[in-house]
């Protein structure tokens, strides 16, 4: 049961991930344009992010990793990704004055407005393998299957968002449709947590 | 008479064949420049080979070979006497030298994303920019936000940044509009030729009709595009109009370019279907909607 659950939650951390990755250039353009080192600025923060958040998760998972903390990493990455909505207008508005180089501009917007969410929700997949091993020979084949999950969940992220989501609802809806499935997430974990606590 | 054909046929198979004399990949695309014949045409696709980009007749360099090259003189109709001119995307430079001829007094700012666009423009296609001239490699939308930030404005704008492939979405929203706008003098003109067809025909109607008060489309029997025609004010009569296209009439023999039938389908009503969902920086889907 735990384990199907902390599958679908690295399905929809993956989903999640690379549906903001995308919307990112939507966001950017109307400050930054859309050339192509736009697109470099908003790759390059999310690798940077995701190293981080993968390192820093796998050190968390070293100290009493519960299925809680784990919940806990989705509730965050829902958090952070909320300045996106109330400051991102302002924000771009700040870094366009500032540095005339839409380059380093569109590299300190998007380390602004992604870094900070990204860095929390690389942390679920480490994270994941922790809860997921459960003896040191199945560890390989637990973290293939788990990078397999989030990865496919990232495909189909991209493929959504860039295919019908665009189509369908307003940026900011597909933001606030992203975080309402992190929070779900985070529930769902919180949930899970609950009886075992109880006992 | 069939004998005469063939003979034709042969005698002028070989100055038809089409040539690639130029092949590069750019940051943002492939770039062909292709000679059939007299003309040679810059492109940025290969597979759907019919789409250039603009063409220049090399017996006749001043002839404007595409019908939406003359109809980006539309604004003229209205806007008889620029001065300060802005142009978003380069192609060939093919306009940049009309408005040279016409007005050669007037500052041209020419704005293109792609710098090989412009240095194929100068090695292929006889593009020398002149002293009134300022080419700026740059995102349209960012060159017209830090224009607004320093006050600059135009009267005579032109965008031309869309390829029947891929068009720049955030190039088309009201927001970017409305930026457009506060870059325009009060009795100023945007022409745009957009390449807007299918679902984005109407949205891209829509979008600029909630931004500009008068807004007009002018088509040509021989050609698909449409060029849209905007200004802050309402149009000058038709009469004006006639008798701006009268009076470029001789200026524009030289490019074989005849301004009356611009005048003739400068439609002050574009229709689009009422409940047409307007393109923003929040909702822009432009080439998914393009392809429905």
């Amino acid at each position: 049961m735990d384990r199907k659950l902390i599958f679908l939650l690295a399905f929809t951390g993956g989903f999640v991930i690379m549906s903001i990755e995308l919307l990112g250039g939507r966001i950017l353009a109307p400050w930054f344009g859309s050339s192509v080192y736009v697109w470099g600025s908003i790759i390059t923060v999310f690798m940077v992010a995701l190293s981080l958040g993968y390192l820093i998760g796998g050190r968390l998972s070293l100290k009493n990793p519960s299925i809680k903390r784990f919940g806990a990493l989705f509730i965050g990455g829902a958090l952070l990704l909320g300045p996106l909505y109330g400051f991102g207008d302002s924000l771009m508005e700040a870094v366009f004055t500032q540095v005339e180089d839409p380059r380093y501009g569109s590299l300190l917007a998007s380390m602004a407005l992604f870094f900070l969410p990204t860095v929390m929700l690389g942390m679920i997949s480490p994270y994941s393998v922790r809860l997921l091993v459960q003896a040191k020979d199945e560890s390989g084949q637990v973290a293939g299957l788990l990078y397999f999950v989030s990865t496919f969940g990232s495909a189909l992220g991209t493929l959504g968002t860039s295919f019908y989501f665009i189509l369908w609802f307003e940026v900011d809806t597909i933001l606030l449709l992203l975080s309402g499935a992190l929070l779900a997430c985070g529930a769902l974990a919180l949930l899970a947590a609950a009886p075992h606590q109880e006992a | 008479m069939l004998r005469a054909l063939a003979l034709l046929l042969l005698v002028l198979a070989p100055a038809l064949r089409a040539e690639i004399i130029h092949e590069e990949r750019s940051l943002y695309r492939n770039i062909l420049v292709r000679d059939l014949g007299s003309e040679r045409c810059l492109l940025f696709t290969v597979r759907r080979s019919n789409r250039n980009q603009s063409c220049l007749d090399l017996d006749d360099p001043d002839r404007l070979i595409f019908p939406y090259a003359r109809m980006m003189l539309s604004g003229l109709l209205v806007t008889p006497e620029p001065k300060r001119i802005l142009m978003v995307g380069l192609g060939g430079g093919t306009l940049p030298k009309v408005f040279s001829a016409l007005t050669p007094e007037a500052t041209q700012d020419l704005v293109e994303i792609d710098e090989a666009v412009v240095t194929v423009a100068k090695r292929f296609f006889a593009f020398k920019p002149t002293a009134q001239m300022t080419v700026h490699v740059q995102d349209a939308r960012v060159f017209l936000k830090r224009a607004a930030a320093r006050g600059l404005t135009w009267d005579y704008i032109m965008l031309d940044a869309f390829t029947g492939d891929y068009i720049p979405e955030h190039l088309m929203t009201q927001e970017f509009l409305e930026e457009v706008s506060a870059a325009l003098t009060e009795d100023g003109v945007l022409v745009a030729n957009t390449f807007a067809s299918s679902a984005l025909y109407d949205a891209e109607t829509a979008t600029y009709a909630a931004v500009f008060p008068a807004l007009a489309e002018v088509r040509l029997d021989e050609t698909l595009n449409r060029i849209l025609v905007a200004q802050k004010r309402p149009f000058p009569s038709a009469e004006d109009r006639q008798a701006a296209a009268d009076a470029l009439r001789r200026p524009l023999r030289r490019f074989a370019s005849d301004p009356l039938p611009l005048a003739r389908n400068f439609n002050v009503a574009p229709r689009f279907a009422e409940d047409t969902r307007l393109l923003t920086d929040q909702y822009a889907p432009v080439n998914l909607l393009q392809q429905q």
